[in-house]
């Protein structure tokens, strides 16, 4: 399996406070892969560093068969190279309704003579019906996303990453506020999704991540303290005691 | 799969039926093809609100839907006014000169004329050379192309210079405010090339119609500012309906997240600043014939202010709410600053409107903003959301920081 994203040494300092330390992380292209670690391990920042909200003081972050140096892309380029990122509060555009919301999020030209001359097809409907389906939110197409409930909302955000069609998701905290059942349909999605494309997900329920069934990567004070399934992470002792133990 | 543009946007349709139904009237009840119930100046004031209302437009693009409070937006409109009154002055004053030196023995070189019209134009500030930006001054088409170019060219490198280096809210507000006070301050020096504080002036005279009488030339100005405000509405209503509008309106509400969706904000933003300066810049080459005269104090920064004012008290974010606002706000201000309106004695203090017409204007836009953030606008949403309630246009609230910034330029 080749390797999507490599991250290497690298290192954020805010105001003096190392949030990320040497930290070094690799993803294949099909791969699932579960962040876990206590409040402010980095995880977020971790996130804002691959997506190019946050520019690291050091290392490297390459991306793709090209190898291209993530680091010098924009927000804008890094997302149309096809890095995806659902945020730990759901951001969606509450204004405007559930399908304008994803016919925005859907993979399609992106500048703005492009969009300007958009007519929605037939296809781009037939598309956005179809994950609107899958998500439990095609009967709220033409309701304002400010409507919806709490859960709703983090659904229509996974829509909208889905609707990227990304190689990469990076998804934080996607069960949080969710019910049980909506855990489980996430993991499912989750799940699917990783078939195809590489997902990282940072959660802090435990169940979840154990329904998630893959490799899992301990992060602790901006960098990796254990990675492997998570029965051996849950065993080491470094781990309990940073994180379990508490 | 869509419905037509129309059916997704009945405001544009109901829009332009009223528009052509006020220059219908107005042209019926004037003096030059009617029976003159309303008067040449009336028809010109009513004129340049229309031009005003084009303006509204454009600023509730840039900060109604895209969230950028420019606060500069008249710089282009004068600029605009400016370019066309160029050619107006030249081409006048060429006319003038020609006839006066054709009773000389001799026919007038080119070179007497350039200098007769050099004299007296340049005259009042020292000057008798034609500076070198009049060059295109004898071509309409060549200054109806300046018209879009300049101002749109200004508004383009502003613009790339300030979103590059993601300037936003209020210190980008305080950057359009520095640039509409530098243009002004420039071109109210002599040497600027454009009279300095004289500004140009006789624009109401079109070159080579001497014999139409204004009553008839108003009429051609309001139906030109009529037919620029309804296609005006018609792009800006395209521009916003679909996924453009989408893009725009998330860039207004959450910039960042636009970002990660893959749309390059900073182009989006030149796009909407750009076209909107444009429109500006057209809506102020149709009013300063109408009104007949052009200085630099036409762009000071209050011109601006005042704009958002408008749009905020008709309700931004949607574009009629922009285009009442303008229109109200203009209009009952020409009312009370005209001394039209009744002065109010009491006893120890007369109130006389010409002055307190600022305080009043002032009062009701922090009211407006603070209870009624919808504006004027809003009203229609109490009858369209029986008939239609997913249509609810929820707008953004006003933000505290815009506010307070204009009630201390008050
Ligand atoms: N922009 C910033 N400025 C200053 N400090 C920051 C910034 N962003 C993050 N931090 C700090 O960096 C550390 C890591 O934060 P981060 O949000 O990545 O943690 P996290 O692992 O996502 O935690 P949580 O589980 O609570 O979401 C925290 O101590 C946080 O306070
Ligand atoms: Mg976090």
């Amino acid at each position: 399996m080749s390797t999507l994203l490599e991250v290497s040494g690298i290192s954020v300092t805010f105001d003096g406070f190392r949030a990320i330390n040497n930290l070094s992380f690799q993803i294949g292209s099909a791969e699932m892969r579960a962040i876990i670690g206590p409040n402010g391990a980095g995880k977020t920042t971790f996130m804002d560093i691959v997506t190019g909200k946050t520019r690291p003081d050091e290392g490297r972050v390459i991306w793709g068969e090209k190898s291209v140096n993530l680091l010098k892309m924009s927000e804008s380029q890094i997302a149309r190279a096809g890095v995806g990122r659902k945020f730990q509060r759901p951001t969606v555009f509450e204004d405007q309704t559930v399908l304008e919301n994803l016919i925005m999020a859907l993979k399609n030209r992106r500048r703005p003579f492009s969009v300007l001359g958009y007519r929605r097809s037939a296809e781009d409907v037939g598309r956005v019906e179809v994950l609107a389906e899958e998500i439990g939110l095609k009967a709220e197409l033409p309701r304002k996303a400010g409507e919806l409930a709490h859960g709703q909302k983090q659904w229509l955000e996974i829509g909208m990453l889905l609707a990227q069609e990304p190689r990469l998701l990076l998804v934080d905290e996607p069960a949080a506020g969710m019910s049980p059942m909506e855990r489980e349909q996430t993991t499912a999605i989750l799940v699917e999704a990783a078939k195809t494309r590489a997902v990282v997900v940072v959660e802090h329920d435990m169940e979840f991540v154990r329904r998630l069934n893959c490799k899992v990567t301990v992060l602790h004070e901006g960098s990796v303290l254990a990675e492997g399934s998570l029965d051996h992470v849950t065993a080491n002792q470094e781990v309990i005691d940073v994180y379990l133990g508490r | 799969m869509q419905r037509s543009f129309f059916m997704r946007n009945p405001s544009v349709l109901i829009f332009i039926g009223l528009l052509a139904l006020f220059t219908l009237l107005v042209t019926v009840f004037s003096e030059a093809f009617g029976v003159g119930v309303i008067s040449t100046s009336l028809v010109k004031t009513l004129g340049k609100t229309l031009c005003l209302c084009l303006i509204a437009i454009a600023m509730d693009l840039v900060w109604g839907y895209c969230g950028i409070l420019s606060l500069g937006h008249f710089a282009f409109f004068g600029l605009g006014g400016y370019m066309i009154g160029m050619w107006l002055m030249y081409e006048r004053t060429k006319a003038i000169v020609v006839s006066s030196l054709a009773e000389a023995p001799l026919p007038p070189t080119a070179d007497e004329i350039r200098d007769g019209i050099g004299t007296q134009i340049f005259g009042v500030v020292g000057g008798a050379e034609i500076p070198p930006i009049w060059f295109f001054a004898d071509s309409l088409f060549a200054q109806l192309v300046l018209v879009v170019t300049i101002p749109g060219l200004l508004a383009l490198i502003f613009g790339w210079l300030a979103f590059r280096s993601r300037v936003t809210g209020v210190y980008l507000s305080i950057l359009t405010q520095a640039m509409t006070l530098a243009l002004a301050l420039y071109l109210f020096q002599n040497d600027s090339g454009l009279r300095g504080n004289n500004g140009l002036s006789g624009l109401q005279n079109l070159p080579g119609l001497d014999d139409v009488p204004q009553a008839t030339i108003s009429i051609w100005f309001l139906w030109a500012s009529a037919f620029a405000l309804g296609l005006g509405y018609l792009v800006a209503a395209w521009v916003v309906g679909g996924k453009f509008g989408s893009v725009v309106r998330g860039i207004r509400d959450d910039e960042a997240r636009v970002r990660f969706l893959g749309y390059h904000v900073e182009s989006y933003k030149l796009v909407v600043f750009t076209l909107t300066a444009i429109i500006a810049a057209i809506a102020g080459a149709l009013y300063y014939p109408q009104a007949g005269i052009i200085n630099p104090a036409e762009i000071a920064p209050i011109a601006s202010i005042y704009l958002a004012v408008w749009v905020a008290i008709g309700g931004r974010g949607r574009l009629y709410g922009a285009v009442i606002g303008a229109a109200f706000v203009s209009l009952v201000s020409t009312w009370f600053t005209g001394g039209q309106a009744p002065d109010i004695p009491l006893g120890f203090y007369t109130i006389q409107w010409v002055d307190w017409w600022l305080v009043l204007l002032g009062l009701s836009f922090v009211l407006v903003t603070l209870l009624a953030p919808q504006g004027i606008g809003g009203l229609f949403d109490l009858f369209t959301n029986r008939k239609t309630p997913e249509r609810g246009g929820a707008d953004l609230g006003p933000d505290a920081g815009s506010l307070q910034e204009k009630e201390a330029e008050q």
